[in-house]
């Protein structure tokens, strides 16, 4: 069947805020005509095309590359960051998903520390500052050796890799009950302290990450495991155990 | 449709003598800038991109400061996040036969021999020290059971060269950019803006000083001055609406320089990848790519009846078209992308597609299946397949994949000489936005080596000879050059938002593409380009008449952003029709109809068309003048690209 023939309908409950200072709230709108392959952000094109026809604002949302990797995209659909299937960006997430005549509620990723911008638009700006304090090896262009000199066990790379695959979304904060940060921060934490290059700052980083995250306001882990839930990329809430290990082992180090 | 053509104009200002020595002795032939004095210069570079903040953070490191621009929320955003299939390096690990020279030559074989020699050789060189450098980051590139690097042939060429990351090489070389970025941040030496969109160039006394931004949370405007501007805003695919690209990506600042005196080479050179996940409905935002590494092991077919509706499975083996094996023997389902997508096209338009819009081909895994086994097959490409299925819902290992082909990269982009400065001097482009590396077509893998080559290791020393030629902190942002780049922008907005007509910028933006698509796309011809241009203008007109933009200025406004950037399509989209006009041969993605072979082949004209079309702004954007580089071919000789 093409997706012309089978098309939905659906009522929708957005949040709306007009700017970071101003209050917001819910508000309802239907839509019809929805394809069934159409990604649920093609369904808000399609909602904001309508409203721009009819000399209303449309929804502001975030999304740049549509297809799961660049981590801007991300709403809470029906209370769950991302929507209904596990493992999957809000962009990647498909309307066949929805069954025709349901009502869904969307609503930004809710934390303090992702202070509302815009309707459904968050201010993430927190993780870069987190990452700003050690989430890398320091390494100028131009000094670096011969990449083979190095050999790094498949599997140890192939593990570092499962870390880095986080894409920095923010929907393991959105979805834990205390919006910690404790996995986003473990991922890089741990790509790191796995590889040998990453060895000479290890201490350093471990310390100045938890720090910056703390004072960001993000909320402690208590183990809820909510947020392996609601990653897109399946990072495993090992990388929790592993920034425990890697903070303790910092702070007594220090 | 006549334009002025000018020769002798442009000079890339490469060093003569041996290719192989040519970098070494330019870079000790630059200026440099005494280490103490590094700190007095300020550099804007726009965009975050591999090209962008590898740019932004070696040039920091050198101890310039650096004030860099990102339309996203976070540098780790930018477009070059989503490349899947790798980057090329001559490192020769496989012992295959690889070296710089061979890199070299593929690239400018591929590039169907219009693209300047130097400035590949270069890249070629620089190819090995990337992957040192990334591999330092900590990019966890796939590795051997040995623990060294694993690498991979991509995109039908001959050697193992091709470094990955999973499929996921363009996000793990950019967080790598990225940490290196937000290292310098965190030192004080870059100063970040994100969520600020670049929409003029400030030229003082001819050089480029400043910027203009729109800050996109508060859509105030605002200004940003220093001693020389790097531009780094990636390639305008989504002129064409439909394309592989992120939704944001655009060519407003790439234009807006344009506008200012930077030339704009080859806009006509645009490449169309031949495995995108077709069409399915009109609310489609954008096409997906699946990676070309597929086709290492898929074949691609279709029916040998027309309109055979039959569900793959049940069409039997004699009645399949394998074209590509058949056109092509020798490199059969590896041809390069520009020829997989013309093959494609051609059984499409002769009635054979299928699926329920008959523009889609079959890649059907069911032999590698049977030949590996379902799990090899999995582990190769089981992130490929859920991605296909989770947008198709059908499952590659049981149906073959539907695949067509979709705007995907830009060769074209703004002209730059060796240095990689554009001819506003002091207005250096890297990146997918610069025309220099790629010619008429790109080869898989090679624009994340460009983009990292540029930013890594050619900005720093270049831009350190035109820096060390000027004195810093010499323009502020009270000159009346900022006034009337300001008011310029404000007035575009203005007018954006005063026409309140009745057609959104996305059905504009709709019609643009499908005229590109349908004039400027995989096969061109001399009829249909010479009245495009004519449409293109009037459905521009239209625009600025009727267009209807939604809310303020002075607000996060979303709408107003994409009304900006259709608006600057409109404009490049006549150049585009204009160059692909002017050149009356074929060369890589450009095929003319009325120049091909018997057989249905591209046929380069070399005697008239072995140069690079630049083209100047003049006012009138129907009528640009023409500034024609002549490329020269002493180390690799011209030849027909064959790949039967
Ligand atoms: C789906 C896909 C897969 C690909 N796979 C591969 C691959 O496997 N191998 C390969 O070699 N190549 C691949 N490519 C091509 C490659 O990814 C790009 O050519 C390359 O990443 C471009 O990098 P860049 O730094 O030039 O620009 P980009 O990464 O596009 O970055 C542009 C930057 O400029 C900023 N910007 C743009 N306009 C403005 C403005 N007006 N004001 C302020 N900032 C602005 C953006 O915010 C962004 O930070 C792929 C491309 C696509 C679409
Ligand atoms: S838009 Fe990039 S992950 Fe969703």
């Amino acid at each position: 069947m093409t997706d012309a023939e089978n098309t939905r309908s659906y009522k929708l409950r957005i949040w709306r805020q007009p700017d970071a200072t101003s209050s917001g709230r819910l508000v309802d709108y239907e839509i019809s005509e929805v394809g069934a392959d159409a990604s649920f952000l093609e369904m808000l094109d399609q909602l904001n095309e309508n409203l721009v026809k009819k000399g209303e604002q449309p929804v502001a949302f975030e999304s740049d590359c549509r297809e799961g990797i660049c981590g801007a995209c991300g709403v809470c659909i029906d209370g769950r960051p991302h929507g209904p299937v596990t493992h999957l960006t809000t962009c990647a997430l498909r309307m066949r998903e929805f069954k025709d005549g349901e009502t869904i509620v969307v609503e930004p990723f809710r934390a303090n520390a992702f202070p509302v911008v815009k309707d459904l638009i968050v201010d993430r700006g927190a993780f870069d500052r987190v990452i700003e304090r050690g989430g890398y090896i320091s390494v100028n262009a131009g000094s670096a050796p011969e990449a083979n000199m190095l050999a790094i066990g498949k599997d140890t790379a192939e593990s570092a890799m499962d870390s880095a695959a986080c894409i920095g979304c923010g929907a393991c904060v959105a979805s834990c009950p205390n919006a910690s940060a404790s996995l986003f921060v473990g991922a890089k934490i741990r790509q790191m302290a796995l590889l040998p290059q990453g060895q000479v700052e290890r201490t350093g980083r471990a310390l100045a990450m938890v720090q910056q995250m703390d004072a960001e306001g993000f909320g402690d882990c208590s183990n809820h495991g909510e947020c392996e839930a609601a990653c897109p990329k399946a990072i495993s809430i090992e990388n929790i155990a592993t920034l425990r290990r890697e903070y303790l082992r910092a702070a007594f180090r220090s | 449709m006549d334009v002025e053509i000018v020769d002798g104009s442009l000079h890339s200002g490469a060093p003569d003598g041996p290719i192989e020595t040519q970098w070494d002795r330019h870079r000790f032939d630059m200026k440099l800038v005494n280490p103490a004095n590094k700190r007095k210069y300020n550099v804007i570079v726009v965009g975050t991109g591999l090209a962008g903040g590898a740019a932004a953070a070696t040039l920091a490191e050198l101890g310039y400061n650096v004030q860099n621009f990102c339309i996203q929320d976070s540098p780790r955003r930018a477009h070059s996040v989503a490349a899947q299939g790798g980057i090329n390096a001559a490192k020769n690990y496989p012992n295959d036969g690889d070296s710089v020279w061979r890199l070299f030559y593929d690239t400018v074989k591929g590039g169907d021999f219009r693209a300047r020699e130097s400035n590949v050789y270069r890249l070629a060189q620089c190819s090995v020290n990337i992957i040192d450098q990334c591999v330092a980051q900590g990019v966890p590139f796939a590795r051997e059971y040995g623990g060294h690097l694993a690498n991979r042939s991509f995109g039908g060429a001959q050697v193992s060269r091709t470094f990955y990351a999973r499929g996921q090489t363009g996000q793990q070389l950019l967080l790598g950019a990225y940490g290196s970025l937000m290292r310098q941040v965190d030192a004080g030496r870059v100063k970040m803006f994100a969520r600020r969109e670049m929409l003029d160039l400030v030229v003082i006394d001819g050089h480029a000083k400043g910027i203009i931004c729109r800050n996109l949370v508060t859509g105030k405007l605002e200004r940003y001055v220093a001693d020389a501007v790097v531009l780094a805003t990636g390639g305008y695919s989504t002129a064409y609406f439909l394309s592989t690209n992120a939704v944001n990506s655009n060519a407003t600042a790439a234009w807006r320089c344009h506008k200012r005196g930077a030339y704009f080479a080859n806009p006509c050179f645009m490449q169309i990848h031949p495995t995108c996940i077709p069409l399915s409905g009109p609310s489609q935002s954008k096409l997906t790519l699946m990676s070309e590494s597929l086709r290492n092991d898929g074949r691609i077919w279709v029916p040998k009846k027309k309109g055979d509706a039959r569900p793959p499975a049940d069409i039997p083996e004699d009645e399949r078209d394998y074209f590509l094996e058949r056109r092509y023997p020798a490199f059969g389902n590896l041809v390069p992308r520009d020829v997989a997508s013309r093959a494609a096209k051609h059984a499409c338009d002769e009635g054979f597609g299928v699926g329920a819009t008959g523009l889609a081909v079959y890649l059907d895994f069911a032999d590698a299946i049977e030949r590996v086994g379902h799990e090899n097959v999995k582990q190769k490409y089981g992130n490929l397949f859920d991605m296909y299925e989770e947008i198709t819902s059908e499952s590659p290992y049981e149906r073959p994949m539907r695949i067509y082909p979709a705007p995907h990269y830009t060769m074209g982009g703004l002209w730059v000489d060796y240095n990689l400065q554009s001819t506003i001097p002091g207005l250096h482009v890297i990146g997918e936005a610069n025309f220099s590396d790629h010619g008429a077509n790109r080869l898989g893998a090679s624009a994340l080596m460009q983009g990292l080559a540029d930013g890594y290791f050619v900005i720093p020393y270049t831009l350190g000879n035109y820096l060390a030629q000027t004195t810093p902190g010499e323009a502020t942002t009270d000159d009346s050059a900022f006034n009337e780049a300001e008011a310029n922008v404000r007035g575009t907005v203005d007018r954006l938002l005063a026409a309140r007509g009745k057609k959104t910028p996305r059905e504009f933006h709709w019609e643009l593409g499908r005229l590109l698509w349908d004039n400027c796309g995989m096969s061109r011809t001399s009829d249909g380009l010479k009245d495009t241009g004519a449409k293109i203008r009037s459905l521009r007109d239209e625009f600025w008449e009727n267009v209807h933009v939604a809310g303020s200025g002075e607000e996060l406004n979303q709408h107003l952003e994409y009304a900006g950037r259709v608006a600057d399509y409109f404009e490049l989209g006549e150049l585009i029709a204009i160059d692909a006009y002017h050149r009356e041969e074929s060369c890589g993605c450009h095929l003319r109809l009325d120049h091909q072979s018997a057989e249905g082949e591209a046929v380069r004209d070399d005697e008239n068309f072995s140069h690079v079309a630049a083209w100047e702004h003049t006012g009138d954007l129907s009528k640009p003048r023409m500034h024609r580089e002549k490329l020269e071919f002493e180390n690799v000789h011209l030849a027909v690209r064959n790949y039967k």
